[in-house]
């Protein structure tokens, strides 16, 4: 189970200045999205960074390019998710000075893995969808728990938004169960664009109903040609 | 947890044209034990009027028997059914009598007008009163059957394609929340008829 | 006690603790109440020139769900007083409710127009007497015999009378635009437009406000209540191919087919007489 933190209501009564309640995290809200196809691969994430009640900054990244063909969307604590990143960035510098070659996006997945999992109790506060294409060229999400659970899948969404889309992406992408049979690509059927289409159509569904999702949406989309970044506003309430 | 999460539910409410549709989850649990797969959420008030209620399955009960019993009242008095609107009053005027005392129950109410227009409404647990003009959600899948809804809902849709969203927007909904679910019934009210179908959904 | 059972279910009014026992047993054994339905809300309202205009956004949230994206939070008190209402949406609605009943009485027994200082005892005995129990906190606004008033009422009951006032989550926001650009003697223009700047400050900074925007201008001539006088928070974006279901795409295991009975309806001569 996640720790939930509670939004302070403005009109609630003050609260005590003793540091008793101080907490070294904070909720900045925030949602990611990832869709993986046959040869793309789709990761989106909303720009507002909020705290309580308030919106600190209308246009902040939550997307992080790793490699070339690897990007990190997390949601969380800014503070955590931007150690993490220089953390992921540092290594992946090392990996290329001895390896002279860049990190598969498998081979980050299993890093992140570790490096979330190296601080099992004192957690990075961070959500993450690792996206990007696999050493086959094939679209590939990755998505976590904030102590380093992961699990490959077709698509994913981590955040404050994540209940409300999470449904809508199993009844358009249905999920690739290891159950089902006979067994079935991890990889969604929908096409580059209806991809993009479908993810815009879910923010804005998203930001509509949850507080901390809103302002705009970045959209990275990794294929064989390269990588490639949209734009889309959204609800500024 | 919760106290409205302890047997687990989901409802929605969704309007159409000259029509509603009103479904919800057939489970009853105790936490993450299932007790029942037939577990009833939805009740008729008359023909045209039903009421879901979601939340604790004593207090949905209790409040069901107190409810009909203030319709059948006001039958006798009347000679005539309440008009949905009148009902949502006096759901909403029960709930915030217990204001300081709640029942740990957050109805959906949905009717027909005289004229067939369709009504639906929801309140909070002390009768907060909210009107809507094309769905409504309550229950321990509230957030995804939102995302769903909001998602998957268009206005002015006929009998048989309401009864395709609704459906679909509960049973994706369902699906992410490990405590409701185990199938779905849906009721779809045009003046003439109503159409009661079961769903067949994910039994896990 | 009245003797029958019927009676003793319809209550007289006033609040029901039946159920506080047992709702403090099952917290004591470590269940969790769960939250009500608020409206986290920017409330304002300004003394102009011929009047007061109130002005609130429409959103209300439970938690950090938005649950209603267009609520009416200008509540109707008299024909020449109006409140607006944040903190628990069904206390505000019904504190309101109840005045605005006895306020009807008082009308009726007294034949004059209801005062706003009134309405504003009332609503602050009321509330103190609840000791902040019954949380709402109200920016009432009228005109009677006396002129134009404004008032902010607190949830424990006190009060305060203002030339412009802001409550609720996004009270900040919109007092920053009321301290730089109020002035006395504002003409309607100025005031409609100061009062719509204040609503937008809460709704685009406090995320406790949202959707749009709602007047209600309050003149010894009468009352002119604008609903979504703005609406600047459309759905940015709507998917080009939709979500089409085909008939027959969810599996259904059984189907029951009720007809309903048609109401007679009476063509020729005199139906009996309804309502």
């Amino acid at each position: 189970m996640s720790m939930v933190f509670a939004p302070q209501l403005a009109e609630a009564a003050p609260t005590s200045h003793a540091g008793a309640s101080w907490s070294p995290y904070d909720n900045n809200g925030g949602t990611c999205v990832a869709i993986a196809g046959g040869d793309y691969c789709v990761i989106a994430a909303d720009t507002r960074m909020s705290t309580g009640f308030s919106i600190l900054t209308r246009d902040h990244s939550k997307i992080h390019q790793i490699t070339e063909k690897c990007v990190l969307a997390s949601s969380g604590f800014q503070a955590d998710i931007r150690a993490l990143q220089k953390n992921l960035d540092a290594r992946h510098q090392i990996y290329q000075h001895q390896h002279s070659k860049q990190m598969s996006c498998p081979a980050m997945a299993q890093l992140l893995s570790n490096t979330l999992y190296y601080k099992r109790f004192f957690p990075y506060y961070a959500f993450n969808v690792l996206g990007g294409l696999d050493t086959e060229g094939k679209g590939c999400v990755y998505t976590y728990d904030a102590v380093g659970s992961y699990e490959r899948s077709g698509y994913s969404s981590q955040g404050s938004g994540q209940t409300l889309i999470m449904p809508v992406l199993d009844n358009q992408l249905k999920s690739a169960s290891p159950l089902v049979l006979p067994p079935r690509e991890s990889s969604t059927p929908l096409t580059e664009s209806e991809a993009v289409d479908l993810i815009k159509d879910t923010f804005a569904s998203a930001a509509e109903r949850d507080i901390y999702t809103g302002d705009g949406v970045e959209i990275v989309i990794i294929n064989k040609n390269g990588i490639r970044r949209e734009t889309m506003p959204l609800k500024r309430d | 947890m919760s106290i409205t999460s302890y047997n687990g539910s989901a409802l929605i409410a969704m309007v159409g044209k000259d029509c509603f549709a009103i479904a919800s989850d057939r489970r009853l649990g105790v936490n993450f034990q299932t007790i029942a797969c037939d577990f009833q959420r939805i009740f008729k008030i008359h023909d045209t009027l039903y009421i879901g209620l979601s939340g604790l399955a004593t207090d949905v009960q209790t409040m069901h028997q107190r409810l009909q019993f203030r319709h059948k009242l006001y039958q006798l008095r009347e000679e005539r059914n309440m008009r949905p609107e009148t009902f949502a009053s006096l759901v909403s005027a029960i709930l915030y009598e217990k204001r300081f005392g709640p029942y740990f129950c957050e109805p959906i109410i949905a009717g027909l007008n005289e004229d067939g227009t369709p009504f639906i409404c929801t309140t909070d647990l002390i009768g907060a009163k909210q009107l809507s003009k094309d769905f409504v959600v309550s229950g321990t899948a509230s957030e995804s059957l939102y995302g769903a809804c909001e998602s998957m809902y268009k206005p002015d849709l006929g009998p048989d394609e309401l009864f395709e969203v609704i459906s679909q927007a509960l049973l994706s909904s369902v699906d992410r929340d490990c405590i409701s679910g185990w199938g779905g019934i849906v009721h779809v009210v045009t003046p003439g008829q109503v159409v009661t179908k079961t769903l067949k959904g994910r039994m896990d | 006690m009245s003797k029958t059972g019927v009676n003793e279910v319809l209550s007289k009014g006033g609040f029901s603790f039946d159920l506080c026992r047992r709702n403090a047993m099952l917290q004591q054994q470590g269940a969790k109440l769960p939250k009500y339905r608020k409206t986290g809300t920017t409330i304002v309202g300004l003394i102009f020139k011929d009047g007061v205009i109130l002005g609130a956004d429409t959103r209300a949230t439970e938690g950090e769900i938005v649950c209603d994206k267009n609520c009416e939070k200008i509540h109707y008190l008299a024909p020449n007083i109006s409140c607006c209402g944040a903190g628990t949406a069904a206390d505000t609605e019904n504190v309101t409710d109840m005045i605005s009943s006895q306020l009807t009485l008082h009308r009726y027994a007294t034949g004059r127009v209801s005062r706003v200082v009134t309405a504003l005892t009332m609503l602050k005995s009321h509330l103190f007497g609840y000791q902040g129990q019954v949380s709402a906190a109200l920016v009432l606004g009228g005109v009677d015999v006396t002129g134009p008033h404004l008032h902010a009422v607190y949830p424990h009951g006190s009060t305060d009378t203002l030339p412009f006032a802001t409550m609720g989550s996004g009270s900040l926001a919109a007092m920053s635009v009321f301290e730089s650009r109020y002035k006395e003697d504002l003409t309607r223009d100025e005031g409609m437009e100061i009062v719509s700047a204040a609503i937008c400050a809460g709704i685009f900074n406090d995320l406790g406000s949202g959707s749009n925007v709602d007047l209600c201008i309050i003149t010894k001539e009468g009352k002119e209540y604008l609903r979504n006088y703005q609406q600047p928070n459309p759905r940015s974006y709507t998917r080009s191919k939709g979500y089409d279901f085909k008939n027959g795409h969810t599996a259904v295991l059984s189907t029951n087919i009720t007809q309903l009975r048609q109401h007679v309806q009476v063509l020729e001569g005199d139906a009996m007489e309804e309502e």
